[in-house]
């Protein structure tokens, strides 16, 4: 999928659990299941990564995959649980103020190039990307590190003429080297949840050959995680080999490539066939009927998603400032039965702005605004005086004319209110209207998560000036409300999930944004794989993968 | 004949030189910003726009770029994509198997065809005239993803024949079926185009003349009726080549082809100019030699034409 980060097509919610439990197809097969491990190249559905492949400069789904395979960062996260899990580092202390983290690295840890993985390599690689003289895609993860405005400049006129000033420095001020294997990071305001950040790929390692030559890197990446490149044909393939020298919990397969090739239809019938061994989509066209549970008998399951979709008001267009409104639209939409019509039950709606399945979350935060009831919904509608149809716009590339068509079907029922669904050509379209502030009419959105917390899916969208805050949405109330979570999370999760709640409640009641369902995905392999299972980053668990 | 050869190919340059700038402008106007989307639901980094707006050139205005492009391509160099891969290594895995492709989707649909053709058409009105309109005429009517996806069904899951998606680096035999997919909406065409053809041809002076003579049967078909009713079918061949090349987006998607159509698509929806051009550009010398190529023939064929 050329979407990048895009939340994409239909799938079914099962628990993880389930899912691992129903894989292995037939079971072990006994002894020579072993040598097949050795032997046997698995091939994994994937895309064309759409950036060179640099940890630093990769957020989209088809280079991150390989990435998260060929690196290995601090910490990581659970497949099952989300729960973030020491990697690299030996510890993470935050202090209780949530303004100083400590990091220890292992020791014996090794790039594929045979040198060790130390502080520096950390400490480099991160203000590399931070730096914006170096243009990676991933720079502004390190925002909450003191002195990133020093490395991080902005054009000040964005497509103007003016270029963006040269930075004051190539080096963050908080990021301070201890020893070889120790190192600080300061924050400029308390940020505990930083800890749980640094399982995400930007925040890995770099060897030090990559700041030698990195046209070289490009060609040939070298990182620290469990498989070590070996060979890349652009437009079809890369192939990856078992790291030896991996010093956590070694891949039991040796072998494993990449196949961008092949669009869903083909990757999905090249499964089918036992040619391909995992695709993470099944095609949209074999989940109607769940056609796909047949064709791959015993050898399909399901994953949720961290990711949510959402109805997004332009709240800078004057016709959508009627708080009342916004929530007329959100009761009038019965998620309940789109979930179980559209989508054959295999997305759960939810109430709340974060989504089942994440550490410490409850739903219910936006209460009885996201609920259906049509009686109150069409009593606040006619109480706005809102004027004209209702129009949902949304890229037409990803699947998503089905469920917005119903949502609307439900608005004009409950309403009374023409409504109207108006596709986008393409995500990329659609992205542009959202960044330059010209949508007319209330667009889908969705988030994917960076990380498995409550709070990744709610300071980007929905803090004044978050980084994917879309629609403008800025209220001081929830923003202070919000910065107290942050900072009581260094203390203890649990009075942060508190406070989290709250600010969900009350940005409920402001309804920037609609949120609708979670998202899950449905995936196949082949007869050849066994315990089998997908991480909730869509990826094929391969660390835990065999050969039957 | 010479020189209108020569004359030809310098009629290449001018036509090279519109379809490139034409091509390189359409892809440009395409609407959206290349890289709004490469960030997914956040903007990009106006860092990572800058860099690679200034890598690419894209605050140029269009006639710099272009004149840029061209410069690097007259020197081979046919550019990188927006991911750092080079155009010209992409292209050259592509071709070879885009080429393959059609070129087996032309002989398939030749040999059928053109037999067909030559069977009804000589032997005029009776059940098998009847068959091959009737079979024609559904094949014509059935958009090809039909036709794809039945024989992919039937061959490759039913029966188990062949591997219903073909390998990273397909062999010949692996493309036999998705060229007869590909080829079967103009094998319908072609196969007409003969029957018609020799229809016409043979109540024709010249072939009542041969037949008058005394020549023997076979003589008069193979060399005289089928020579003289060979043109159109060749002219329809010859140019079927080229837009199958590039019009094979449907067939290499569902048999998993790694080929040019679908690379092309791709890079029109990122608005990578350079991608599509370079492939385009290669496409248009190829219906151009082509077009030469039968231009040529006809003067084997016919008599008649003459080239000074």
């Amino acid at each position: 999928m050329r979407k990048g980060r895009a939340l994409s097509l239909t799938a079914l919610p099962v628990s993880v659990a389930l899912a691992v439990a129903g894989c292995g197809g037939g079971g072990d097969s006994g002894s020579g299941s072993g040598a097949n491990n050795e032997t046997h190249e698995v091939s994994v559905h994937g895309t064309e990564p759409e950036n060179p492949l640099v940890p630093g400069n990769t957020t989209e789904t088809g280079g991150s995959k390989i990435i998260d395979m060929l690196f290995t960062g601090l910490t990581e996260y659970d497949p099952v649980t989300n729960e973030t899990k020491m990697a690299n580092a030996e510890r993470v202390d935050i202090t209780p103020d949530g303004k100083k983290m400590t990091v220890v690295l292992k020791k014996g840890w090794k790039f594929h190039d045979n040198t060790d993985v130390k502080a520096d390599n950390y400490v480099n690689a991160w203000n590399y990307t931070a730096n914006s003289k170096n243009g990676q895609q991933g720079s502004s993860f390190f925002d909450a590190i003191a002195g990133y405005d020093d490395v991080h400049t902005s054009d000040p006129d964005e497509d103007g003429p003016q270029k963006a000033p040269e930075p004051k420095s190539d080096k963050m001020s908080g990021l301070k080297k201890v020893d070889d294997y120790q190192f600080t990071v300061d924050f400029t305001e308390s940020h505990g949840v930083f800890k749980l950040k640094i399982g995400y790929g930007v925040y890995s390692p770099l060897p030090d050959s990559f700041f030698k030559d990195p046209k070289a890197f490009e060609e040939k990446p070298i990182g620290n995680g469990p498989f070590k490149f070996t060979s890349r044909v652009p437009g079809r393939e890369v192939k990856v080999e078992r790291f030896e020298e991996y010093q956590g919990a070694k891949p039991k397969i040796k072998k494993a490539k990449f196949d961008f090739g092949k669009d869903l239809e083909a990757g999905y019938a090249a499964v089918r066939s036992n040619e391909l061994d995992f695709i993470d989509t099944v095609a949209p066209s074999k989940l109607v009927n769940n056609l796909y549970k047949t064709e791959l008998k015993d050898r399909n399951g399901n994953q949720d998603n961290l990711a949510i979709q959402i109805i997004v008001f332009p709240l800078y267009d004057k016709k959508f400032s009627n708080a009342d409104f916004r929530k007329s639209i959100s009761m009038a939409i019965n998620r309940q039965e789109i979930t179980e019509k559209v989508f054959a039950g295999t997305r759960k709606p939810v109430k709340g702005y974060g989504i089942p399945g994440l550490p410490g979350w409850s739903d219910g935060g936006c209460g009885e605004f996201c609920e259906y009831n049509p009686q109150k919904a069409k009593e606040l509608f006619e109480k706005s005086g809102y004027q004209g149809a209702i129009e949902i716009t949304s890229n037409a590339d990803g699947g998503h004319r089905e469920w917005a068509t119903a949502a609307c079907g439900q608005i004009r029922n409950a309403l009374g209110r023409e409504c109207n669904f108006v596709p986008v050509q393409t995500f990329g379209e659609m992205r542009q209207k959202t960044n330059a502030h010209s949508h007319t009419a209330i667009y889908r959105g969705g988030w994917q998560a960076d990380y498995p917390y409550v709070e990744n899916f709610l300071n980007p969208l929905y803090k004044t000036g978050g980084s994917s805050n879309d629609g403008a949405y800025s209220n001081r109330a929830v923003d202070t409300k919000l910065a107290e979570g942050d900072v009581a999370y260094a203390r203890s999760q649990q009075e942060a999930d508190k406070l989290y709640h709250e600010a969900e409640g009350m940005i409920a009641n402001d309804m920037p944004a609609i949120p609708l369902w979670n998202t899950s995905v449905q995936y196949g392999w082949s007869n050849k794989l066994k315990n089998v299972r997908m991480t909730p980053q869509r990826e094929l668990d391969l660390l835990t993968v065999e050969v039957a | 004949m010479g020189r209108y050869v020569i004359r030809r190919l310098l009629q290449l340059i001018p036509v090279f030189l519109g379809t490139t700038f034409l091509i390189y402008v359409l892809v440009w106007a395409v609407p959206g910003d290349p890289f709004a989307g490469m960030c997914g639901e956040r903007p990009c980094e106006p860092g990572f726009i800058a860099k690679m707006n200034e890598k690419f050139h894209l605050d140029d205005n269009i006639f710099s770029q272009y004149f840029q492009y061209l410069g690097n391509l007259v020197q081979g160099d046919f550019g990188e994509t927006y991911n750092g891969n080079s155009v010209g290594e992409l292209i050259a895995l592509r071709y070879p198997v885009s080429v393959q492709l059609a070129a087996l989707a032309v002989v398939i649909e030749a040999i059928i065809g053109v037999i067909a053709g030559v069977l009804t058409g000589l032997r005029g009105k009776g059940f098998l005239d009847n068959l091959v309109l009737v079979s024609t005429l559904f094949l014509i009517s059935l958009p090809v993803f039909v036709t794809g996806f039945a024989l992919q069904i039937l061959l490759g899951f039913e029966l188990e024949w062949v591997d219903p998606v073909v390998s990273s680096d397909p062999t010949l035999g692996e493309l036999l079926l998705p060229a007869f997919v590909l080829g079967s909406l103009s094998l319908a065409y072609v196969a007409r185009l003969t029957r018609t053809s020799l229809m016409e041809n043979k109540r024709s002076d010249y072939v009542r003349t041969a037949v008058a003579k005394g020549l023997k049967p076979s003589r008069v078909v193979g060399v005289h009726l089928m020579r003289n009713s060979m043109i159109p079918v060749i002219t329809f061949l010859g140019t079927d080549l080229g837009s199958l090349m590039g019009g094979a987006i449907v067939t290499e998607g569902i048999f998993g082809i790694q080929g040019i159509g679908k690379m092309t698509y791709d890079a029109i929806l990122q608005k990578e100019n350079i991608t599509v051009t370079g492939v385009v550009v290669l496409l248009v010398i190829v219906f151009l030699i082509v077009n030469l190529l039968i231009d040529l023939l006809y003067a084997v064929l016919d008599p008649r034409i003459r080239y000074e």
